[in-house]
């Protein structure tokens, strides 16, 4: 179900180049348990910033009724969110949407997490259930630069992780795809986040297999009631997909990229 | 005594807050949060004869104090809402308001005549002011004569009285109120997005994918309360206000400018519980006030005491 709740910020840090990690704490994390979904979050009652911002749930520690969020400082509102202090509270809508599908990998089977930039975050949680539920998991995580890279020790933890920069500053230098491509990794399902050419790129590369993806679309209400961020449906000029409350996550080829 | 109880034409509202066209879907997104039979009526999306996509992607942009959109009045077409949405509705004890569009005057006209037959389709919105769509829209709101004709065509198809919803991108809103007004229309909506622009500082392209979009939300605000202030002293039928209502005190505003009921449109997107928490608030804030029944309030910034405006309670 979907509540409304004002979250007590436990703990807030900034942990790469203008990517911050904050922890918060309420009853609201009794709803979560899909890895994937998002909330939104209202940064102050005051009329400006006006809307609410989508951020996705990068961890979930439901017996101490806290979840994590990691996010990137760019806009007004993300700017006076990294201001925010712990014992300060955050006005927050969610569980939203729809996550990863955990029963798409069975136990025993490999699953590749590809993650690209701030898609990285929601994979953390999956990764997490993948391996509780004994799936095997491999991660491929994509930055821009070694300064922008986080995460990595973290989700090494939990299996084989490979690191990629665009500019080659840290990991092996160019796209996922290309660590992919080199490895030539056999999985029977992938999960991935990241910016649309990646998402795009991952489900032509691999037009035969399970492939989940997760995206990202300007929103208004996050609720499905504004078609803000509705995506086109192959073979139809009027059907269509809300990236809110139909996804994020997306079967490889449900809808239109 | 209900205090908050409205009477309009075609309307008898139990309090007179209502989601705004748009910015509600057709209700059920906001029935898992509560009970739709609180809301003194709902102002379902706008209703074409044919499904419609709608506009590409990205389709809205946040503002100082506002938002824009250019959705491209996206929805199922007529025949899907009348087997599916408004039936669904019915289960709430609450009157609809059906807003409907189109790219010519004989799709008005088609759409009115189908859905107004609807049971629990109380009035006609009729939306000749979308900015978002490029045959008809607009158009039809921004010619007072052209409005006329369209405003003369629905009534004389509709089986229930019609709103027109007027667009603020007009030089003289005053003369397009009356000539709607002449034309039969039962009352006025207003008012409809303010067209607007973003550019992104990056790539130096507009935001929205239409280039262009309404603005909505806190921003425009005092457009609408100066509108509705000018227009409520022409005509004599009633005015149902929306633009940037956020608080049971913005209820108020917009009364003492001239309105005889609101709609709340996109801070349902910043707060899915704020037509119930205004519902609420209300009463107390008429206490403050020292005001007996809410229709007290319509047009007291401009009017004579004891002079009587348009007041169905």
């Amino acid at each position: 179900m979907i509540r409304k709740e004002q979250m007590s910020i436990v703990a807030h840090e900034r942990i790469s180049d203008n990517i911050y990690r904050i922890v918060l704490t309420g009853d609201l994390v009794d709803e979560m348990n899909n890895p994937g979904q998002f909330v939104h979050v209202k940064i102050g009652a005051q009329a400006e910033p006006l809307l609410r911002r989508p951020i996705s749930i990068c961890e979930i520690k439901q017996e101490r009724k806290q979840f994590t969020m990691i996010y990137r400082k760019e806009g007004l509102g993300t700017s006076i969110l990294a201001t925010k202090m712990p014992g300060e509270s955050l006005d927050i809508l969610g569980p939203l949407g729809n996550g990863f599908p955990l029963e798409a990998a069975e136990e025993g089977q490999t699953a590749l997490l590809v993650g690209g930039g701030i898609g990285v975050p929601p994979l953390y949680e999956l990764s997490k259930r993948l391996v509780e539920k004994g799936v095997h998991v491999i991660h491929v995580l994509g930055f821009q630069h070694k300064d922008a890279v986080f995460l990595e020790n973290e989700f090494a933890k939990l299996g084989e992780t490979y690191v990629a920069t665009m500019d080659g500053s840290y990991g092996i230098k160019g796209s996922v795809t290309d660590v992919i491509a080199e490895h030539n990794f056999s999985f029977d399902v992938l999960y991935s986040c990241g910016p649309k050419p990646m998402l795009k790129a991952l489900a032509q590369a691999f037009p035969n297999q399970n492939v989940y993806l997760s995206l990202e679309e300007r929103m208004g209400c996050g609720i499905g009631a504004c078609f803000a961020c509705v995506c086109r449906v192959p073979n139809s000029d009027t059907a269509y997909k809300k990236v809110c409350s139909d996804g994020p996550v997306f079967k490889a080829g449900e809808v239109l990229l | 005594m209900n205090r908050l109880a409205v009477k309009l034409p075609g309307l008898s509202l139990k309090n007179p807050v209502m989601p705004a066209s748009g910015c509600f879907g057709f209700g059920r997104e906001y029935a898992q949060f509560y009970d739709l039979s609180q809301l003194g009526a709902i102002m379902i999306k706008a209703t074409t004869l044919e499904p419609r996509f709608g506009n590409p992607t990205p389709r809205v942009a946040e503002t100082p104090s506002g938002m824009l959109n250019a959705i491209g009045l996206q929805n199922p077409g007529l025949e899907k809402v009348l087997s599916e949405e408004l039936p669904w509705l019915e289960q709430f004890d609450v009157p609809i308001i059906a807003n409907i569009a189109g790219s010519t005057m004989e799709d008005y006209v088609q759409v009115a005549k189908e859905i107004s037959k609807a049971p629990n389709v109380h009035a006609l919105e009729l939306n000749i002011s979308c900015p978002n769509v490029k045959k008809g829209g607009i158009a039809f709101g921004t010619i007072p004569e052209v409005a006329a004709e369209l405003t003369k065509l629905v009534k004389e198809v509709s089986e229930v009285p019609v709103y027109v919803k007027l667009s603020p991108n007009v030089t003289n809103i005053v003369e397009m109120a009356k000539a709607i007004e002449e034309a039969g229309a039962d009352g006025l909506t207003m008012i409809n997005t303010v067209l607007g622009m973003r550019i992104d500082i990056k790539s130096a392209a507009p935001i929205l994918a239409n280039r262009t979009g309404g603005l909505s939300g806190p921003a425009i605000k005092p457009i609408a309360i100066r509108m509705i202030y000018e227009v409520s002293q022409a005509v004599s039928i009633p005015i149902i206000g929306m633009g940037g209502i956020q608080s049971a005190e913005d209820v108020i505003e917009f009364f003492y400018a001239g309105a005889s009921a609101v709609a709340v449109g996109t801070a349902n997107f910043v707060d899915p519980f704020v037509c119930p928490n205004i519902i609420e608030e209300l009463p107390k804030l008429l206490d403050q006030l020292g005001v007996e029944h809410i229709s007290e309030c319509t047009g007291r910034s401009w009017r004579k005491s004891g002079q009587s405006s348009y007041c169905g309670a």
